[in-house]
């Protein structure tokens, strides 16, 4: 089945399985392979990618059921030569290990700064109406969806953090 | 071009120790410093390729079909239904299929049981497809014919084997329980824990008529190339294995894989690319488990709480003819003191998928019941649990009367509980409806090398460095950049490190806390080789001669590096005496903070140090990350890590991460590391020891006897889930 899918900018033609989830029809039919298969179940997160705007897992979804979406990968988001923002600071930080759920954690947390800005309150949120105070609690309750074994947790918040108030 | 048949071979087998702390003396000052990762842009751009990433023109795709009962004999599938479905190229089944993937550094390939079935979940036959979702789901309309055979899924009926070579005792035991003023004897448990590293392990292999090419997520290339090619029939020569990233290990990928051997076996018999990944659940049912283990410990101790006895025996398990036992007493002893010990093991045979390395065996769950008890006879004795361990300190090794290579727990200890606050804690503390307790506990890990072969190229002032090593995510890349950078004199951006390709020298592999040290030293015997030449050349000693950004100087002459031509050297380290003439272990220790919610029995981490001493620290901070990373296991140890096999049928119940619970980010506070300075001689050249897996040995300890700290309920079954601490908290 063919669907039509924007990818960092591009517009491409995918003609796939309608059992391909958007994480194959991204890494097999597309050779964008940042994006990471850790569970193919949603349990992990390794496959965060963000669709019009907003993370997801993209093994929990069907390639063609984003017809006509905007969607952001790792490949977007920078270069190993020009990194972001936030892919710099996890260099810094050491904010990974293996680096297999790096790809995901920085799509993640590129998605959940805008999340926080646009007030959004989480589970460790005093104030569900108020600014979001972005606290090391805070960072990581909303982080707590993409799973590091190597347990980067707490370079990944100081790196997120530092990004954080670089933008403020 | 380098011609690779001329090139000199440097090699030092440490049967001394080597305390020139040569390291110490070079002027590019690099070494020790927190570099970050030179492989880091890779990572986070999402480019750096890990097994499935590369994946070449025509590639099929494989899924492996899993065994449905724990015991009996596959006899056949309705291959022709297969066949006939969408995409389908071949379904496979038979001699080549692994039981069980091979144990770290078999060099073998491991048992292939023809057909016969050993555990639910083991990989019975594969499917390939053109496409994954095409060989998906042939692999699910795949009906095994079995004859199924008595099986033993249930542990409370299984026979325990005595390890005898594992025995050990000295003076009188039972007289020392009795006599002594203080004593503990309990019994502990720890579930079976899985590495669950992100990567699933994957493979993609190619066939081209001689040899395999295989992309494949490993951590011990040397042995891996060997347990393949004995796998599939092959020449180790006819194998090549491509590892550059490794997406974390943990152990699980130390020996060759399930999908390794079944990927090649249907490249060479398709002559086309074949890919095969396991599922998060194939990972958790058909890999590695960490065996449970039930563990005895006495602990006897004189009216000062000197420990006058110590008593340690375990029963784990594992599939019938495996030969590892998770090593359980492996620290009991040199750890502390006392002139009556015994240590035992024992092992029950169970049709439940293999036992074998999880991050750290031995220590990882062994230390951390010792430090459960340990803080029992601080409870007892009322001396206090960091006092209590250091007046236990062994000058020997108690064991066997050897010294040590050093001892740093006193110093460990110490510096742990002034970086914590240990002597101002506030007992008794609450806030809110949580309960705050305070535990702490001591870590040690043994220290050992393995053969490695590393091959540098000094070439227009940069520096190649060639090695099948791989980085699982431990910072080998990082950390040869340094090594050779200081021992060169070079910038590290002229540093070039080539990992994780067969076909270059041999190193010892990533685990057991040996993949630094040893490879390291490869690449710093080839340096000094190196330093040497160019001193004979300048016409000086070589420990007159400064390298340092890309200039040689001595004796009041300077040449630039560039202009000594092309060096090239391989450098090899082996263990020696130094392996057996001490006792060489690595040390520190844990303090934790933990809330207990008094109306729930939730558990929440609120602060965690740890102190570690492991001789010279190559990066500090990706060494600080492998410790963040070990305490972080520890604190899924302590709390929720478990894998539940129901005894009626041997499955395993919770086979991925939904109900396999590990940490996440707001389980884990802002963990606290600190390194003591030391220089260990008799590790190796570097005087570095190995960082790995020191920060799981005994971490979860420290959150089980924080937790008795705060409500006093004392878990001794791990890990401490709220229906064990439910009934013993205090009356709201």
């Amino acid at each position: 089945m063919k669907t039509t899918l924007t990818v960092n900018g591009t517009t491409h033609e995918v003609e796939a399985d309608t059992r391909t989830s958007l994480l194959d029809a991204l890494r097999n039919h597309l050779d964008l392979t940042g994006s990471k298969k850790g569970c193919d179940h949603g349990q992990c997160g390794a496959c965060t990618v963000i669709v019009n705007g907003r993370r997801i897992n993209s093994c929990l979804t069907l390639a063609c059921m984003h017809d006509g979406d905007e969607i952001t990968t790792i490949e977007g988001i920078g270069t190993a030569e020009q990194l972001s923002e936030m892919q710099a600071n996890f260099v810094k930080h050491d904010g990974y290990q293996c680096g297999y759920c790096t790809p995901g954690q920085i799509c993640s947390a590129t998605a959940m700064l805008d999340e926080a800005k646009a007030g959004w309150p989480s589970n460790v949120s005093g104030d569900l109406t108020g600014t979001i105070d972005l606290t090391d609690d805070e960072i990581a309750e909303r982080m707590s969806g993409n799973i590091c074994r190597c347990a980067a947790y707490p370079n990944i918040v100081d790196a997120i953090r530092e990004t954080a108030e670089g933008r403020k | 071009m380098k011609d690779l048949t001329d090139i000199p071979t440097a090699k030092v087998v440490m049967d001394k120790p080597d305390t020139r702390n040569r390291l110490d003396h070079m002027a590019q000052g690099v070494i020790h410093k927190g570099l970050p990762r030179p492989d880091g842009p890779l990572k986070v751009a999402g480019v750096a390729t890990y097994a499935h990433e590369d994946q070449p023109e025509g590639m099929l795709t494989g899924v492996l079909v899993r065994a449905p009962v724990s015991s009996g004999k596959m006899t056949g599938l309705n291959a022709e239904e297969i066949r006939a479905m969408d995409g389908v190229r071949g379904v496979f089944h038979g001699k080549t299929f692994l039981r069980n993937p091979a144990q770290g550094t078999a060099n073998e390939a491991p048992i292939q049981p023809d057909g016969e079935i050993f555990y639910i979940g083991q990989p019975m036959a594969l499917v390939v497809a053109d496409s994954f979702e095409q060989a998906r789901h042939a692999a699910k309309t795949v009906k095994l014919q079995i004859e199924r055979s008595d099986a033993v899924t249930d542990l409370s009926k299984a026979e325990a084997e005595e390890q005898e070579d594992q025995y050990s005792a000295q003076g009188d035991l039972d007289g020392a329980m009795k006599d002594a003023a203080f004593t503990v004897d309990q019994t502990y448990r720890t579930p079976g824990h899985t590495s669950n590293a992100m990567e699933p392990h994957a493979a993609i292999a190619q066939w081209d008529g001689k040899k395999l090419t295989v992309r494949a997520s490993c951590q011990m290339l040397k042995y891996n190339v060997n347990e393949l090619a004995d796998s599939l029939d092959l020449e180790p020569s006819q194998v090549h294995l491509l590892t550059p990233f490794t997406g974390g290990g943990f152990g699980a990928k130390l020996g060759i894989s399930h999908e390794a051997v079944a990927a090649g076996h249907a490249a060479m018999e398709l002559g086309a690319p074949v890919a095969v990944v396991l599922s998060r659940q194939q990972v958790a049912e058909a890999t590695m488990r960490r065996s449970e283990t039930v563990q005895q410990i006495r602990l006897a101790a004189d009216a000062e709480g000197r420990l006058t006895g110590i008593g340690h025996t375990a029963t784990v398990s594992n599939l019938p003819d495996e030969p590892f036992a998770e090593p359980v007493t492996q620290a009991t002893p040199f750890i502390y003191r006392g002139e009556n010990r015994e240590v035992g093991m024992k092992v029950k045979r169970i049709n439940s998928m293999a036992a074998g390395s999880v991050r750290a065996p031995g220590e990882a769950v062994g230390l951390t019941a010792l430090e459960i008890a340990m803080d029992e006879l601080a409870r007892a004795s009322g001396v206090d649990p960091v006092e209590l361990r250091k007046i236990n300190v062994p000058e020997v090794d108690p064991s066997d009367g050897r010294d040590f290579s050093s001892n740093t727990l006193v110093e460990a200890l110490d510096d742990g509980a002034r970086a914590f606050g240990w002597a101002d804690r506030e007992t008794g503390r609450t806030d809110g409806d949580w309960l705050i307790g305070y535990g702490m506990a001591s870590a040690t890990r043994v220290n050992m090398i393995g053969e490695s072969h590393a091959r540098i190229t000094l070439e227009d002032g940069k520096v190649l460095v060639e090695t099948d090593m791989t980085d699982v995510g431990t910072g080998t890349y990082a950390i040869l950049t340094q090594i050779a950078a200081e021992m060169l004199g070079v910038d590290p951006a002229h540093v070039t490190v080539d990992l994780g390709n067969s076909d270059h020298p041999k190193a010892a592999g990533s685990g057991g806390s040996w993949g630094a040290s040893s490879s390291g030293s490869s690449v710093f015997v080839a340096c000094e080789n190196l330093r040497s030449r160019i001193a004979e050349e300048m016409g000086v000693e070589e420990t007159d001669l400064t390298l340092q950004d890309g200039i040689a100087r001595a004796a009041n002459t300077q040449r630039e590096l560039a202009s000594f031509g092309t060096l090239a050297v391989e450098g090899v380290i082996d263990a020696g005496k130094t392996g057996e003439d001490v006792r060489q272990a690595t040390f520190g220790s844990f303090f934790a903070e933990v809330g207990v919610n008094r109306v729930s029995g939730e558990v929440r981490v609120r602060r965690m140090h740890g102190s570690f001493a492991a001789g010279r620290i190559l990066n500090e901070m990706t060494a600080r990350s492998q410790c963040l990373g070990g305490m972080t296991f520890g604190i899924g140890m302590a709390l929720t890590e478990e894998l539940m096999f129901d005894p009626r049928d041997g499955h395993l119940v919770n086979n991925d991460m939904a109900e396999y619970h590990v940490p996440v980010n707001l389980d884990v506070p802002q963990l606290t590391v600190n390194f003591l300075e030391e220089r260990d001689p008799w590790a190796n050249p570097m005087q570095a020891k190995g960082i790995g897996e020191l920060g799981i040995c005994g971490a979860g300890a420290s959150i089980v006897n924080a937790i008795y700290d705060a409500c006093g309920v004392r878990v001794r079954d791990l890990p401490a889930t709220m229906d064990k601490l439910l009934s013993g908290l205090p009356d709201l």
